[in-house]
């Protein structure tokens, strides 16, 4: 039985090596030996842009309470070897109290990683697979983790069981042998939590696509873009055994056509995406506005703009969404601030989608959709907003101007009420019209379907009490909340972005007299928008900075 | 006595709602909407379970002229949304109408994997070789050396094909009409109708507007000289090398229609289950 | 009410074609004054109405004369010679600025059309029963090309230029 030293609640690890190292099933396992030993914590990846061969990382932090924030510093960054690793440097900062484990083999740690101040512990990682027939160095490196941060052994080889389809005997050997590599380091120890409950295992984008379903949608259609992929690769198998289907698409200009004939046709429809195919969905999006036709868009946001950085993260898409269609076109925009959050604020987009007939955009982004996360099992909320259907009977007007807003609409199949769906402006009945009577009633209509919302609390997270208040959205939320952590600092995360809520954010921001607004883009998006929409009462200061590297807690306490 | 009886079934003008259409009195159009609805009266169908989508342009105006479902959507994209619609609702009868500029030009990629996809749909293209809405551009089958505002000595290009590309793309059913025989018109569309997969109708539907010149293509359009053909190679060589004024069906294959993935009845919460430590 | 011949199906057949000929051109010349009116040219679209109301009396008279139960159905699209039923005027025959003696030249040919129908009957194979009747019905259009040449009479002729428009399509809209 070990003495275990002082635990720490939370621990940062890099496994890195160039391809076919096996860096990234690696990770997997000690993610999932975590998972398994009870922790919290993520994972995150990072790779060079070759297709095959080129230099990963994983990177995890493993905590005892739930989070998917990274932490200023990693305690461990192991290499199989440093083959183009130094490219990470950014992405894996170290210090005078981390170490590096590097196999003497493939020489010295590069500098960029020394001039940290961490401590170099050689670790012979090949020489010590080769000791066992059929051992990768790989396993060899995940011991070597799972042994610094005190996972059990039995956890670790679970995660194996779980991931290996060959070499099981050989790898849990390897990971046995790198445990004991470092039996006698203790500093890492990682303390777990006192009672877990029950856990998932979960990314961003398979939330979003979970979020979908439980929303009610059964018709997706895909165009594969990084970060987004994923998501509708998920939800290809996932639909059929649902009742519904997926068509994958020649290009995003079909793909949200497609969602929107599918929803026309009554089933709540889908697709996903990121900046450069929000981009292109925009103009039919505004068809959705104007035909008031329910959709979704989950744009997993990347580092823009144009072609940008595909496998990096930014915020760099509220203008696009907010603002980009043409005309007054009033919609559903939400952020959701967390890995688990995809749930929730999908599924809340779908039923707002419908209820309202009108698009949703759900801005996830790389850094939540491609983590994966080990977080608290999710309620699950049973209550969906359907749409209002017509029934036969009577002379139909589709968009009659009601007090909502919202006019029932006719599904096809159902006699009585057939009527053409149009991106003209039209009057009641659905008629194309020229008339300015008829362009400002409806104009009205669409605005006040949207304005009358009542979010309810699910507008945003607030959390915590102070004269200084942190407002932010999305990934943001995570390293917030871990910066504020004790502090007598408010923390206001916005999930619907739009419309905007100006009496709920005052009143969030009662007796605030200093406001910071944290955001990852380069011009101040989010500080706009709400100067735009919301008075920020007292002194407001910016905190803002383009992708694609994640925010880390010490750079939101050095704003405040 | 031996009267004929009255018929149950719905007529033509069951289909035909009381909008007045835009159209130039003379347009090819009228007739194809009139074709359209005795097609559906023919097939005996009911307005509730037939969907009219359209894009933008005089042809796409055409469904809230019928008394079924109509969406009018954006420029050129008409077949992936009545594709998201028939995937989702297979049961429905779905039209989709477009013309030569919101099809073959911005609607042209859509086009090719709509044919490749061959999804159990009927598409008519309402072809006047010119952009009439926007009043008088070339569109993609304008003859090269044709005049206008934005080409003032043509646009020296070779005309698009489309019943080449359906063809080379999968499409399943190949036919040409014309506007100036709305009966045979209506037939064929029943046709294209029946025929599973899908069906693409070039219609010629003349602008009497802007191609006046066209009133004498019922002087050129004559029934194609022989019947159609399943083979590709042989429709092929007699599509490449037609005179643009072959009128019926000019291809009938027999790829069976996208069927989309089978499902089973599950429920998200057993998707849950993959998720939990 | 006199009483006919039992109607052979041959007979019949040729007079719900009759009916049906009668019934498209009401149809059609209803549309005409639709589309018409809807361009502004009510003049035109008010001949096209009488036009279309003389041709629905000529349906409703056989209608009585035939006295079937209710309405026969129409024969299949695909059963005349021609295009369209002889005295329906085909889509293209319009423009927006047409005037009443072209609407009228219109009528005209059509009646000619459903004319030369009846007599080719007339002077057919077909039952007597059948030829008796086409022969009739040839004696009315032909009464009917003549009315429609005297109401031509009274009707001022279009002059050179009657199709432009000062606003060339393009400038409007």
């Amino acid at each position: 039985m070990r003495q275990i030293a002082a635990m720490r609640d939370s621990v940062s690890l890099a496994l890195a090596g160039s391809g076919g190292a096996g860096v990234m099933t690696a990770g997997n396992m000690l993610l999932e030996a975590a998972a398994a030993a009870g922790c919290y914590g993520l994972m995150t990846r990072t790779s060079g842009p070759q297709i095959r061969g080129g230099e990963a990382a994983a990177m995890l932090r493993l905590a005892a309470f739930p989070t998917d924030a990274q932490e200023d510093r990693f305690h461990v960054l192991a290499a199989i070897d440093w083959q183009n690793v130094a490219r990470f440097a950014a992405e894996i900062p170290l210090g005078p109290q981390s170490i590096i484990v590097g196999d003497p083999a493939h020489g010295e740690p590069p500098e960029v990683f020394l001039k940290s101040g961490a401590r170099y512990v050689p670790v012979a990682l090949k020489k010590i697979a080769g000791e066992i027939k059929g051992a990768w160095p790989n396993m060899v490196a995940l011991g070597v983790l799972a042994g610094l941060i005190g996972l059990p052994a039995a956890a670790v080889e679970a995660a194996a069981r779980k991931s290996m389809k060959k070499g099981l005997e050989p790898g849990i050997a390897a990971a046995r042998l790198g445990m004991a590599q470092v039996d006698s380091v203790r500093d890492f120890f990682l303390a777990k939590p006192d009672n877990p409950g029950r856990r998932w295992l979960i990314s961003g984008n398979e939330a979003a696509g979970l979020g979908a379903l439980r929303g009610g949608v059964r018709f997706v259609a895909a165009y594969p873009i990084t970060p987004a992929t994923e998501l509708l690769e998920w939800l290809a198998p996932a639909l059929t055994k649902v009742g519904g289907s997926l068509v994958q698409a020649e290009d995003e200009l079909a793909s949200i056509n497609m969602a929107l004939g599918a929803s026309y046709g009554g089933v709540p429809s889908l697709t996903a995406t990121s900046g450069p195919g929000l981009s292109l969905m925009i103009e039919s999006l505004g068809l959705g506005v104007t035909a008031e036709i329910p959709v979704v868009v989950v744009d997993v946001m990347r580092t823009g703009p144009s072609t940008g950085i595909a496998t990096k993260t930014e915020q760099g898409d509220l203008n696009l969404a907010i603002y980009g269609m043409h005309g007054d076109a009033p919609h559903i925009v939400i952020a959701p601030n967390s890995v688990v959050d995809c749930i929730a604020a999908t599924q809340w987009a779908v039923g707002l989608a419908e209820s309202l007939q009108v698009p949703a955009i759900v801005l996830s982004d790389q850094y939540l959709g491609q983590a994966r996360a080990i977080v608290d099992a999710p309620a699950f909320q049973s209550v969906n907003f359907e749409r209002e259907k017509a029934g036969s009977g009577g002379a139909y007007k589709r968009y009659a101007l009601t007090p909502s807003g919202i006019s029932p609409m006719a599904i096809p199949g159902t006699a009585g009420c057939t009527y053409t769906a149009d991106g003209l402006e039209h009057n009641e009945r659905g008629t194309p019209s020229s008339q300015a009577g008829d362009h400002l009633a409806q104009m009205d209509k669409r605005a006040r379907k949207i304005s009358q919302l009542d979010p309810g609390d699910a507008w945003a997270s607030v959390e915590g009490e102070g004269e200084t208040a942190v407002v932010t959205f999305g990934s943001c939320t995570g390293p917030v909340r871990e910066a504020l952590a004790s502090k007598p600092v408010k923390l206001v995360s916005l999930r619907l972005l739009s419309p905007a809520q100006p009496a709920k954010l005052r009143k969030a921001l009662q007796g605030v007299k200093r406001v910071l607004v944290v955001e990852q883009n380069h011009s101040g998006q989010f500080l706009r928008y709400l100067r735009s929409e919301y008075d920020l009462p007292g002194e407001v200061k910016s905190l803002r900075r383009p992708g694609p590297l994640p925010f880390r807690p010490e750079e939101i306490q050095q704003a405040l | 006595m031996n009267a004929p009886l009255a018929t149950v079934t719905l007529q033509a003008k069951d289909f035909k709602s009381d909008y007045k259409p835009v159209w130039c009195p003379g347009c090819g159009d009228y007739s194809v909407l009139s074709a359209i609805t005795k097609a559906l009266a023919m097939l005996a169908l009911r307005p509730e379970n037939v969907a009219v989508v359209s894009g933008i342009g005089c042809s796409s105006r055409i469904p809230a002229y019928t008394t079924c479902y109509g969406f009018h959507g954006v420029h050129g994209r008409s077949l992936p949304a009545a594709t998201g619609l028939k995937v989702a609702r297979p049961e429905l009868t779905v039209l989709v109408a477009s013309g030569d500029g919101d099809g073959y030009s911005i609607g042209g990629n859509h086009f090719l994997h709509a044919c490749r996809r061959n999804v159990d749909l009927t598409y008519i293209v309402m072809d006047n070789h010119v952009y009439g809405m926007t009043k008088g551009q070339p569109s993609p089958t304008t003859e090269p050396d044709w005049p206008s505002k934005l080409a003032p000595g043509g646009t020296g290009l070779r005309e698009f094909h489309p019943l080449v590309i359906a063809l080379a793309s999968g499409a399943n059913f190949i036919a040409r009409a014309f506007s100036g025989d709305p009966n045979g018109c209506a037939t064929l569309i029943a046709e294209a109708v029946r025929h599973p997969g899908f069906s693409f109708i070039e219609v010629l539907s003349p602008c009497v507007t802007f191609r006046p010149e066209q009133r004498g293509w019922k002087d050129v359009a004559h029934p194609a000289p022989v019947a159609f053909t399943d083979d590709p190679g042989r429709a092929a060589r007699r599509i490449m090398t037609d005179d643009g004024f072959n009128i019926g069906v000019l291809y009938k294959g027999n790829r069976p229609p996208y069927g989309a993935a089978q499902t089973s009845p599950g429920s998200v919460k057993d998707l849950e289950k993959a998720f939990q430590l | 009410m006199k009483t006919k011949p039992k109607p052979s199906g041959q007979y019949a057949d040729f007079m719900s074609r009759a009916y049906t000929m009668e019934l498209d051109a009401t149809e059609r010349y209803a549309q005409f004054a639709e589309q018409l009116e809807t361009h502004n040219n009510r003049e035109v679209a008010q001949l096209f109405r009488k036009l279309a109301d003389i041709e629905a009396l000529h349906a409703k008279r056989i209608l009585d004369e035939m006295q079937w139960p209710s309405i026969p159905a129409l024969p299949p699209a695909y059963a005349w010679d021609g295009a369209e039923a002889p005295e329906t005027a085909p889509f293209d025959s319009l423009h927006y600025l047409m005037q009443p003696w072209h609407a009228l030249e219109i009528a005209l040919r059509c009646e000619r059309e459903a004319l030369q129908y009846y007599e080719d009957i007339a002077a057919s194979r077909a039952p007597k029963q059948v030829r008796d009747t086409a022969r009739e019905m040839a004696a009315e259009e032909a009464e009917h090309v003549r009315l429609i040449k005297e109401w031509m009479k009274r009707v001022p002729r279009p002059e050179a230029g009657w199709d432009e428009d000062p606003d060339p399509p393009g400038v409007t809209g």
